[in-house]
């Protein structure tokens, strides 16, 4: 499956190669700017009708569909990461973390009030680790701006 | 350099969070140097990688506690000292493994830096001979080792090493401000950004991958006994541990091979002249000190080459590169000329980075044992967690995260199918470098000849082709001695 996938991805950008590329009349092969392009998806190609071969000419692994639809499930946690992400912005590093590092370790299978806890804690040990001590470029969250005067100011700039 | 606060700091970090980084089974230097990377650029060069080299080199002495005590490396490249160090835990000898091994890191790591200090000024002696045609060469060459170095899966090597070197082509060409493969998508014009690439590969397919696997907790139990032990016992084996010392360095500095050629090279070494090359496998002291030797002294080693031309050895000092270069310091000859001191600080780092390993580790393997334990789906949700940090630090973008999201899940791919990702990431960094200097190297060429026509573009032409014939004498040789079905390049890559 991974084999047909990847061949069926290089020939189709190979297929694209005029489209997507330029070429400057007069230069040299080398220099111009579909060479490089050229070169890796015709590799990418070769290499991946080679591996399709061995594929097909090697047993069959039993479960193999399962292993697929595990690949697939894999994309319900790029989801967590990506709502994770979108969510920042507006609601705040701090109080997202915490919120999904219980929410994912629930969804991990735990239930422990002490896990959860833990999970709580290891959250508020990252933002303070990277945003208040190491002042990482992460955005503060829309939503501090409705919270009072004093603690507006401390959770913009450090949490 | 060393006597500020930050760089103290950030020896500690590096040396003591390395370590736990590599004694917890499943993460690994790779995925915390991936997430701190972005983190680093806005610390002095010096502070920041000092952090990231301690977490490199200091996560392999980590990483041979659970491979010793419980038979699970804790960094991939560990795998080898499970051989032979679980066999003498098993026999109630795990005090004396787990020494051995701090102590063969130690012998290992020095060696590594001694070599670093030595051969680097020389080759940036010889660096100015190297212009664009010969680091083109150079980087050619690399290429091709990343994807022999992976016997049995050539191919799949071979086609993510061209699909890395197609990543760095995407977005807009600098020499004729063209646009390649954007799609028409405005995010894609500044390209796939390689940290980007690394975090997904790396970090989240970690997260993923443990995600999906039913949760585990390693369970070692404590070691009793002085961890002084195993210098005396090292004594007993120099010969041995300066060889595979040996291995890793000069495996470190070609690009593209790295630890496990050189584990593999020295173990190999180490059993075919043994007294004993009946106890490898079953609990040998000779085995155990011929990985850690090798694999501990290739960090160093994997900077020789970046620090005096640079081009990254391995995967790990390829993204050190991005520190370089956003602090505008560029690595190569004139590194040695313009920034002296933050080269003398990096070799100074280094070895206090191993001192104060070793003498965390000589008080607290029983304390690593305990933290070990930490089930491997928990893991999952904090390493995910982190991996947003690295990500959205970079450019506060969303696309960033889901280019990573995406790059997570091919990474998880690979992994479940035994795949190599190291090659994307050098096929990155290699064929960007091969790409800028063929480009610079043209003008001067009237024929194909020209490019070889200096005495080092020669030898590293002669180099590759010495590289591609013995892989083929390899291959008819093996094809010769086993029944065609038995083809290890056709096959192995769906083997698990």
């Amino acid at each position: 499956m991974f084999a047909w996938l990847i061949l069926a991805i290089s020939l189709y950008l190979l297929s694209q190669i005029v489209d997507q590329t330029a070429w400057r009349n007069g230069g040299k092969l080398f220099a111009q700017p579909r060479f490089w392009p050229a070169v890796s998806l015709g590799g990418m190609a070769i290499f991946a009708a080679f591996h399709l071969i061995g594929s097909a000419l090697s047993d069959r692994i039993d479960g193999r569909w399962k292993e697929v639809w595990l690949w697939i499930s894999s994309l319900e946690y790029a989801g967590w990461f990506i709502a994770y992400a979108l969510i920042v912005p507006d609601a705040g590093y701090l109080p997202t973390t915490v919120v999904f590092a219980v929410v994912l370790a629930l969804r991990a299978g735990y239930r422990k009030l002490s896990t959860l806890t833990i999970a709580a804690a290891s959250a508020v040990f990252i933002v303070i680790l990277f945003k208040t001590l190491l002042k990482v470029n992460v955005p503060s969250g829309l939503m501090y701006d409705s919270l009072p005067d004093g603690i507006r100011q401390i959770m913009l700039t450090y949490f | 350099m060393l006597a500020r606060w930050d760089v103290v700091i950030a020896l500690l970090v590096g040396s003591i969070g390395g370590v736990i980084i590599g004694a917890i089974p499943g993460v690994g230097p790779a995925v915390a140097i991936a997430i701190l990377l972005p983190a680093t650029f806005g610390l002095d060069p010096i502070v920041g990688l000092t952090v990231l080299l301690g977490i490199y080199g200091s996560s392999m002495y980590g990483g041979a506690i659970p491979a010793v005590l419980i038979n699970t490396p804790g960094t991939a490249v560990n795998a080898l000292t499970s051989y032979d160090g679980y066999p003498m835990t098993q026999r109630g000898e795990a005090h004396r493994a787990v020494s051995l091994a701090y102590s063969a890191s130690f012998w290992g790591g020095i060696f590594g830096i001694i070599c670093l200090i030595l051969l680097s000024p020389v080759l940036a002696l010889v660096a100015p001979m190297f212009g664009s045609r010969e680091i083109f060469l150079a980087a050619l060459l690399g290429i091709i080792l990343v994807i022999l170095a992976h016997r049995g899966q050539i191919f799949a090597a071979g086609l993510l090493a061209m699909f890395g070197i197609f990543l760095q082509t995407v977005g807009l060409d600098a020499v004729t401000y063209t646009q390649r493969y954007t799609f028409g998508y405005s995010f894609l014009s500044s390209g796939v950004n390689l940290i980007v690439v690394v975090l997904g590969l790396f970090a989240l397919s970690q997260a993923f991958f443990l995600l999906t696997e039913p949760d585990n907790s390693p369970d070692a139990k404590p070691v009793s006994g002085k961890m002084s032990a195993g210098f005396k016992e090292l004594l007993k084996h120099k010969r041995v541990a300066t060889v595979a010392s040996a291995f890793g360095v000069i495996l470190g500095m070609i690009p593209g091979t790295g630890e496990f050629t050189a584990q593999f090279m020295s173990y190999t070494y180490a059993q075919k002249t043994s007294k004993n090359p009946e106890l490898f496998g079953k609990g040998s002291p000779e085995g155990l000190i011929a990985s850690e030797a090798a694999n501990n002294a290739v960090p160093a080693a994997a900077m020789i080459p970046l620090l005096a031309l640079g081009i990254p050895g391995e995967a790990l000092t390829a993204m050190m590169l991005s520190v370089f270069y956003v602090h505008n310091v560029i690595p190569g000859p004139q590194l040695f000329q313009n920034n002296i001191d933050l080269v003398y600080g990096l070799y100074f780092s280094l070895i206090a980075l191993n001192v104060i390993v070793m003498i965390f580790l000589l008080f607290s393997t029983n304390l690593l044992t305990k933290i070990i334990r930490v089930p491997t789906r928990f893991l999952g949700v904090m390493i995910l967690l982190l991996s947003f940090v690295g990500v959205y630090s970079l450019r506060n973008s969303l696309t960033d995260c889901m280019i990573a999201a995406g790059f997570g899940v091919l990474g998880l791919i690979l992994k479940r199918l035994n795949l190599p990702i190291v090659p994307i990431i050098l096929g990155m960094v290699l064929g960007g470098i091969m790409e800028v200097k063929l480009r610079s190297a043209m003008p001067r060429l009237k024929t194909p000849f020209d490019m070889i026509d200096r005495p080092i573009a020669f030898i590293l032409f002669a180099l590759i082709l010495l590289v591609l014939a013995l892989h083929i004498r390899t291959l008819v040789k093996e094809w010769r001695a086993h029944d065609p079905e038995d083809d290890h390049d056709l096959h192995d890559s769906q083997m698990r």
